[in-house]
């Protein structure tokens, strides 16, 4: 090809290109939206989106927490601490229990790794915040009033372990303590 | 030595093991629960089958416990076929079916041998419906918790405690399914060793209690490696810190000295280190009744320079040491001061019996044993030790000892060592002789051979008759009974024709002819036993101290700069003296109304210490010192073994900062004002030290003992990988979360310059040195039972090797025929008997409360008696006492009330007074032996 004619084939091909997109662009005006207008139009967010994570309760109303610590050494980003502490009947409950979630990736490891089912992640995410000082959110910031995902799961009720209102013997599954001074086969 | 060949590979292994322990000592994996390598094998938790082979051409093999195996030569087995991991999946599908679902709310979980093996077993899924059995727990005391559910009746618990630690008050109880291991009744376990427990219970039927106070996993805590300083044995231990406190102690493996446990004192007693009451803050008191409490570190410091430069100039100043701390800060002290203002702070009694224990150790024809060694004795004689309450670990190492016997006749009837109930059952009561010549009895008292009571000088001279009966040159007793005559002849025989006897003697009874009648005797039986080679025999003094002996080095040859010398200089110029007193309370070393006198005739007082008491009162300026959790250091055990600890963490307050290095900032602040002239090199040397390894190469500098004093442990500047080692665990949580409630940035780990350790979880954790070893962890093995994965050889030495360096080492042989008369000690008269209602009044050393900072935890301190004073009833009856009365001795200004109990054990003649720590600070222990009025 001659040289004019590659002068005037490259002109005709970044014109076209150029009108192309203004077309494309402004067609876009008329199509309909992939994006929705938050804050005022809220997505839908199914029930195990993993978002903000919280402290449950068992159907008891007491804490489900028994500050075993596998959420702690399961996180990948170290962002939970806790402390160990118990009631006088031996009930184990964490004395705090903090989550960093300016580090929190929502993973959802802290949940599965949890074998009381206390510690959830909800399909909350609003959590941004101006200070990150904000983003450090203690027990009473975690905690719920109620069972979260799981409503009838109550650990003691299955750990063997005696607590207050629960004599050993007296869980699920469990048989009467044996009496050591028997003879009896 | 036997070639096994597992799984195809051959191997050479120690013939004399059963299966179970070389498959493990060659690091491979196997199941196990039932067997340990001290208690042996008893076959009941059939864990660790394994299928063996008869010959090369069986293919069927059969299975077998590898435990109750013995290895023989050529011997094929396999540990991954099929049927044997199934039967081991189906073994401890049983072994579960009735373990509780409460590992979250368990202390041993994360580090629990039951849920390793569960692991290794391949066993994940319950199928077992029935109903779970459960059994109501026990209250055993502040330090053991109890909760049977867990248990899997592997029956460790009742073998250490019973059969290895002579413990009386723990048993297994009912039958067949029902077996319970407790106690009778509720109540706290009695044996000083029961914290074992918690490591010998592969799951969690005794766990810590003081750690479950405030809780953490094994991978949430710091460690460091660390020397116990409870008492002089220097057993290895590994504490585990989180946010700033020391959580628990665990039992850190040295081959020769602790093995595989530690006692109560040393696990429980850390709690001082916890203390609220701990002084935190420097403070300056200018008059009388203005303190400045909390200055700034380095004003405090700089107004130490300031004292110190204005006493030094006018030769007023002094320093007292401690024989608690480190040696380098002992050598920091002494290089600060110079070496003739430098005092030990121990009674003239005490400080010249620790010269002369380390004279004794380093004379031709004496050994200073290990812990391992005296394992292995066949005959022990104890002269004036109650080794329970005053070196708990040593009693626990007799005791073993004891079991020789067992052992030879075993050999005899070619039963394996490992076959525990056999050679138990085979030896019944028999047992190796162990004589015990004590002032009140003690607990050994039970598996003694021997046992008499007398009065320190009478113990002597009856370990004075015993040199004279196994050698001629020995000097001879004079006046001595013949009933006395004739045990010592015993004694003598039987030391004789033992083939490792033990001689074991102490500062206990606080009297130089104890210590030096042990000698007498150990000289005499190196005589006696050499046929032209001289064979040195052992002799192991039990001291005071965690650094007893590391603190007599720095003072070698010095028998004059002890306490009272100290007191002596400063009442001869009133008012014109500077004492600079490292963490040492003087008001229990010597009479108070004399420490009084001491203090009110000092120009100023500069004291530096952790804990408050009445010295700390006395100070002028007062420095807060760190404990041996915080700081890093070398203690000298009591066989002369220079044993590094490190800090274990870093304490965020500025005030507390390494002993040493307070001490060497003091040089600096006196040398920094002026240019240094005219003050001496080594203080400007000190002056110069930044980090610890400066202060080692200082101190290395002075030879002799100290020559070799960089091998103890490796420099700053060792890595692995290029990377430190790490104290944190691997899996160290929450280390974004722990102090974002303080500032959401994370802050910087602390830097160790003084140390190869890191304060992080960086870092290759593999061949490390056994002088660095924080604590044992191996893949697939949580529980402390990974240490098998350290050692070359099941109960062998660490790979890394042994940790410490042993600075006294017995000298060539030299020709012992050549000892001359004046090698001799003389023989002290023997006591006079009580008259006109003086009694000579002793000192018992005591377990939970008789060492000043482990008395302050609160769960030994409930479990220690009540102090009491203890008095034959005969000699009661002669001066008219009458138990239970409250009684009062005097001796000199010291007035002391008690309440008497009757212990026929005592020897005639004496009153024992109870050495605790509280008693001590009224009638301190290092006046007695003396005599002293009681009504």
């Amino acid at each position: 090809m001659s040289q004019i004619g590659r002068a005037v084939y490259l002109t005709w091909d970044y014109t076209w290109s150029t009108l192309r997109t203004l077309w494309d662009v402004a067609s876009h005006t008329f199509a309909k939206r992939d994006t929705v207008e938050y804050p005022d139009e809220m997505p839908y967010l199914a029930p195990r989106h993993r978002g903000r994570i919280v402290l449950t309760r068992d159907p008891e109303g007491n804490e489900r927490c028994v500050a075993c610590n596998l959420c702690a050494v399961a996180c990948p980003t170290d962002c939970i601490s806790l402390q160990k502490t118990e009631d006088e009947t031996g009930r184990w409950y964490p004395e705090y229990f903090r989550i960093n979630f300016s580090r929190c990736v929502y993973c959802g490891l802290c949940e599965e790794a949890c074998p009381t089912y206390a510690i959830q992640l909800t399909p909350d995410f609003e959590m941004a915040e101006y200070n990150r000082q904000n983003m450090v959110y203690e027990k009473e910031h975690l905690l719920i009033s109620g069972p979260g995902k799981y409503p009838d799961y109550s650990f003691y009720q299955v750990s063997g372990k005696a607590v207050s209102g629960r004599a050993k013997g007296e869980g699920l599954n469990e048989a009467k303590p044996v009496n050591v001074k028997s003879l009896l086969p | 030595m036997a070639t096994i060949e597992v799984d195809g590979t051959s191997y050479e292994v120690d013939g004399d093991r059963n299966l179970l322990d070389a498959c493990l000592g060659l690091g491979l994996d196997l199941p196990y629960f039932c067997w340990h390598p001290t208690l042996g094998s008893v076959g009941s938790c059939r864990q660790c089958a394994v299928r063996v082979y008869a010959n090369a051409e069986d293919t069927r093999g059969r299975l077998v416990m590898s435990c109750m195996t013995p290895v023989t030569d050529g011997q094929r087995l396999s540990i991954r076929d099929p049927e044997s991991q199934a039967f081991r999946d189906k073994s401890i599908e049983v072994t579960m079916a009735n373990h509780p679902h409460d590992c979250p709310v368990c202390e041993e979980g994360g580090e629990c041998h039951l849920q390793d093996m569960t692991i290794m077993s391949r066993h994940t899924e319950r199928r077992y419906r029935g109903l779970k059995k459960t059994y109501t727990n026990q209250y055993l005391g502040p330090c053991i918790s109890h909760e049977m559910n867990r248990c899997i009746a592997c029956y460790r618990c009742v073998r250490f405690y019973n059969d290895y630690a002579g413990g009386k008050d723990l048993a297994v109880l009912a039958s067949k399914e029902n077996v319970y291991f407790g106690r009778h009744e509720d109540g706290c376990l009695e044996s000083g060793f029961s914290g074992n427990l918690v490591e010998v219970c592969p799951t969690g039927v005794f766990t810590d209690k003081t750690l479950s106070r405030s809780y953490n996993r094994k991978w949430d805590l710091q460690s460091a490696p660390s020397i116990c300083s409870s008492c002089s044995l220097g057993c290895n231990i590994s504490p585990g810190e989180r946010q700033g406190r020391i959580k628990r102690i665990v039992n850190r493996y040295h081959h020769d000295i602790n093995g595989y446990f530690i006692c109560d004192r040393g696990r429980f007693g850390y709690d001082y280190t916890n203390a609220d009451q701990r002084i935190q803050h420097c403070s300056i008191r200018q008059s009388a009744d203005v303190t400045e409490e909390a200055p700034d570190y380095r004003d405090a410091i700089n107004a130490i320079a300031v004292e110190l430069a204005g006493a030094a100039t006018g030769g007023n100043l002094i320093a007292i040491g401690s024989d608690r701390l480190s040696v380098e800060a002992n050598f920091a002290l002494q290089t600060l001061v110079d070496e003739d203002n430098f005092y030990s702070g121990m009674d003239p009694v005490q400080h010249q019996l620790l010269q002369s224990v380390l004279g004794i150790y380093r004379r031709p024809g004496i050994h200073a044993p290990t812990l391992r060694e005296i394992e292995s004795a066949d005959a022990v004689l104890i002269l004036g030790e109650d080794l329970v309450n005053s070196a708990p670990r040593m009693a626990l190492s007799v005791r073993q000892a004891t079991r020789n016997l067992s052992f030879e006749l075993a050999r005899k009837s070619q039963i394996p060592l490992w076959q525990d109930t056999s050679v138990r059952n085979l030896a019944q009561d028999r047992r190796s002789p162990l004589m015990i010549l004590s002032v009140a009895g003690t607990d050994l008292d039970a598996i003694a051979s021997l046992r008499l009571s007398a009065a320190a000088d009478d113990i002597a001279r009856l370990g004075f008759a015993v040199a004279r009966c196994l050698s001629d040159r020995a000097p001879a007793v004079p006046n001595l009974s013949p009933d006395l005559e004739s045990t010592a002849a015993g004694i003598a025989d039987c030391l004789l024709r033992a083939k490792n006897p033990v001689i074991i003697s102490g500062t206990s009874c606080n009297t130089p002819s104890v210590v030096e009648s042990a000698a007498q005797v150990a000289m005499a039986l190196s005589l006696a036993k050499s046929n032209g080679q001289i064979r040195p025999s052992w002799l192991s003094y039990v001291l005071p101290a965690a650094n007893s002996l590391g603190l007599a080095m720095l003072q070698e040859g010095n028998d004059d700069n002890h306490l009272e010398r100290a007191m002596q200089r400063v009442l001869a110029n009133p008012g014109q003296c500077t004492a600079l007193i490292l963490q040492n309370d003087l008001y229990a070393r010597a009479e108070p109304s004399r420490v009084d006198a001491f203090f009110g005739n000092l120009k100023s007082c500069i004291v530096l210490d952790q804990q408050p008491n009445r010295t700390t009162d006395r100070a002028n300026i007062l420095v807060p010192t760190q404990t041996d959790f915080e700081t890093e250091g070398t203690l000298v055990n009591n066989e002369g073994r220079a044993q590094r600890y490190f800090e274990v963490f870093a304490t965020d307050n500025p005030s507390l900062r390494d002993n040493w290095k307070t001490i060497a900032n003091m040089a600096k602040a006196w040398v920094n004002p002026g240019t240094g002239q005219g003050l001496p090199e080594s203080l400007l040397a000190l002056a110069r030290c930044e980090n610890f390894d400066d202060l080692i190469a200082l101190l290395k500098n002075r030879g002799g003992l100290f020559g070799h004093w960089d091998r103890a442990a490796p420099n700053a500047a060792f890595r692995i990988a290029g990377l430190k080692i790490p104290r944190m665990p691997h899996r160290y949580s929450g280390r974004t979360s722990l102090r974002a409630n303080i500032r959401v940035a994370e802050a910087k780990q602390p830097e160790d310059r003084d140390s190869p350790l890191g304060f992080t979880m960086e870092g290759a954790p593999i061949n490390i040195p056994g002088a660095l070893t924080p604590g044992f962890w191996s893949p697939g093995w949580n529980s402390g039972e990974s240490l098998n994965k350290f050692q070359d050889e099941i109960n062998g030495h660490l790979k890394g090797g042994d940790p410490g360096l042993r600075l006294l080492q017995s000298p060539a042989a030299t020709d012992m025929s050549a000892a001359t008369s004046s090698d001799w000690f003389s023989v002290p008269a023997a006591t006079p008997t009580a008259a006109n209602g003086r009694l000579l009044a002793v000192s018992l050393p005591r377990l939970f409360d008789g060492e000043v900072l482990s008395a302050l935890s609160p769960a030994l301190a409930q479990r220690a008696e009540l102090p009491q004073l203890e008095i034959h009833p005969e000699t009661a009856a002669a001066v008219g006492l009458v138990e239970g009365h409250i009684a009062t001795i005097r001796l000199e200004s010291c007035q002391l009330k008690l309440p008497l109990r009757f212990n026929p054990r005592v020897a005639s003649g004496l009153v024992a007074v109870p050495a605790d720590v509280k008693t001590a600070g009224i009638l301190p222990p290092v006046l007695l032996p003396a005599a002293v009025t009681i009504e």
